[in-house]
């Protein structure tokens, strides 16, 4: 079987479905949340580089790569507002981000 | 001849403000924590610099970096919003910072840098150009609601807004690559010139964008992250959150539909319909329960996002031209909101109940009678500036024949009125409290601008519309 741009881009449909669904049904732990972040963000990068590789035309690779070095100062950020956020709450639990309510 | 170097000249606000951001950071890390109110002050006079030099730019459209950067009259309007509006948020922190012990420099320099951000993104011409300004921007967001680390609420308004804010940059990044792939280039002239007929990857393309897009300007249904955020985040970051970043997000919003994809106007018209109903329904109706007044406000900025959208639903000049008058005054009313909030201090605490405000006209009378302005503006009530901006937007979206969204939103204007009198009544007749703390000189300036200029628009209006033509025909 040939493997077309639509595999790919299947693939990434699933990996950003997979992401958003464990962004919102993960109901334990941010760090899981922060690694469907990225897995979001890699299906992304899957979809820049197939239409890339699949149209001829570069510009999808140089926003892949821009995308990869956003994605790192993303998980920089977010790990860093999580450990203070663990320090004066104590806990990292997704039911007790609950100071407020809404 | 070849041009060697690309068009710097044209870039020149984005220029100054980057390398004193990084001038900024590089004072602060050898003066230490002792210099915030030295870094504070310069980086208000760098925002300064930079709004007159946007101010000052070549008239006309000029194309920078291979059609990354678009600077035209309408991202000169905009850019100079948003740093006027970063600006006089800074300058309302300046007091508080000292009172709550939380003077640090990082404060201004992430204000300098968001504020690139917001820039970049008003002018990006290309997906690209447009991520990497969001991104800019909303990192220096997330860390700006956590920046009171010691405290729960506004640690945990920062980790909100981060999940929230990446998953929403992660639909745009998504709908961009699906955009990239069906007209093969990131370029938004290019794209509108490929897009004739819309196709369906395509469209799922443009309602990803849309979608990350609408979280930024809070519009529902990706607003859910608003009400916590502004309550838990330090006030005068909240003061940032509701004026720079939805200019910002505005613009970026009306150059995507406007100038990558006015050829499929019919498809994004009906979500822009949608959602500005959306906005304006949930902003009327949510607000009446609050009790507390950041989320007061955090609702009625969502509200006051979906009348704006009810310009450009209406997809013309005139539209826009609305817009932009709309989001201008609805920068000066907020930041004149949020000057009273500030004052909100008893015995050195901060307050942030609305029944707090009570007998406020007789302990202040001459803050009683602003915010009560301000508050029958937001609510648009003639002939105050929130009525004539609403009129505008009104008025465009009836002659591009959509009635059914301006009634609907003369609707819930109506609803809205009821919760912002209420606040006027608790000032008015309820049992005067203890009168709060003495208002520092800024926030007395900062409250008077803004409650003048809402009351006396309607005397001198046309420097303001005449500015916003000149920017909404630049993009038609």
């Amino acid at each position: 079987m040939e493997i077309g741009l639509s595999h790919y881009l299947t693939v990434a449909a699933i990996l950003f479905t997979l992401g958003t669904l464990g962004i919102f049904l993960n109901r334990k732990n941010v760090i899981v949340i922060l690694m469907s972040i990225e897995l979001i963000l890699l299906a992304v990068n899957i979809n820049l580089v197939s239409f890339s590789a699949f149209l001829g035309n570069l510009t999808g690779q140089v926003f892949a790569l821009l995308v990869l070095t956003v994605a790192a100062a993303e998980a920089a950020i977010g790990l860093a507002i999580l450990v203070v956020f663990y320090r004066s709450r104590g806990s990292i639990a997704v039911e007790d981000i609950n100071a407020m309510k809404g | 001849m070849t041009q060697l170097l690309p068009p710097i000249g044209a870039v020149l606000p984005e220029l100054v403000l980057a390398v004193s951001a990084i001038v900024l950071i590089l004072i602060g890390a050898v003066r230490g924590e002792g210099a915030a109110n030295f870094i504070t002050g310069l980086a208000i006079a760098v925002l300064a610099a930079a709004g007159v030099l946007v101010l000052l730019g070549p008239g006309g459209e000029t194309v920078a970096f291979n059609g990354s950067l678009v600077i035209d009259p309408f991202g000169r309007f905009m850019k100079a919003l948003a740093i006027f509006g970063a600006m006089v948020a800074l300058i309302m922190a300046v007091d508080w910072q000292n009172r709550e012990k939380l003077a640090r420099f990082e404060y201004a320099v992430l204000f300098v840098i968001a504020t690139l951000g917001m820039c970049m993104l008003v002018s990006a011409g290309d997906l690209i150009a447009l991520y990497l300004g969001l991104e800019l921007m909303s990192f220096s967001l997330y860390v700006l609601a956590a920046i009171n680390r010691d405290s729960v609420r506004s640690t945990e308004a920062g980790l909100k807004y981060f999940v929230l804010g990446s998953l929403s940059s992660g639909m745009l990044l998504y709908g961009s690559s699906l955009v990239y792939g069906f007209t093969g280039s990131v370029n938004f002239e290019v794209i509108a010139t490929v897009v004739k007929e819309p196709s369906i990857g395509l469209i799922f393309g443009l309602v990803f964008v849309l979608a990350g897009l609408c979280f930024k300007i809070s519009a529902v249904p990706f607003h859910m992250w608003t009400p916590d955020v502004y309550e838990g985040a330090p006030t005068p970051v909240t003061t940032f959150f509701a004026t720079a970043p939805k200019v910002a997000g505005m613009a970026i919003f009306i150059r995507v539909v406007l100038e990558a994809f006015p050829h499929v106007a019919h498809q994004w018209q009906q979500i822009v319909v949608f959602v500005s109903i959306a906005s304006m329904v949930l902003g009327a109706f949510a607000a009446i329960g609050q009790r507390n007044i950041k989320r007061l406000l955090a609702y009625s900025s969502i509200g006051h996002m979906g009348f704006a959208l009810v310009g450009l639903a209406a997809g013309t000049a005139e539209g826009v031209r609305g817009v932009l008058v709309y989001i201008a005054i609805y920068v000066a009313m907020t930041l004149g909101s949020f000057a009273c909030v500030l004052t909100m201090r008893r015995q050195g605490r901060a307050v942030e109940n609305i029944d707090e405000l009570a007998g406020l006209a007789r302990n202040n009378p001459l803050m009683a009678l602003m915010f009560g302005a301000l508050m029958f503006s937001l609510a648009g009530v003639p002939p105050l500036a929130g009525f004539l901006a609403k009129y505008y937007v009104f008025v465009a979206a009836i002659q591009a024949g959509l009635y059914g969204l301006a009634v609907i939103g003369v609707l819930a204007s109506v609803v809205g009125a009821y919760y912002y009198l209420r606040v006027v009544k608790v000032m008015y007749f309820d049992e005067p409290a203890e009168a709060f703390d003495p208002m520092p000189t800024e926030l007395k300036a900062v409250l008077a601008l803004s409650g003048l200029f809402t009351i006396f628009y309607f005397v001198y209006p046309a420097p303001l519309i005449e500015a916003a033509g000149v920017a909404a025909r630049s993009l038609f």
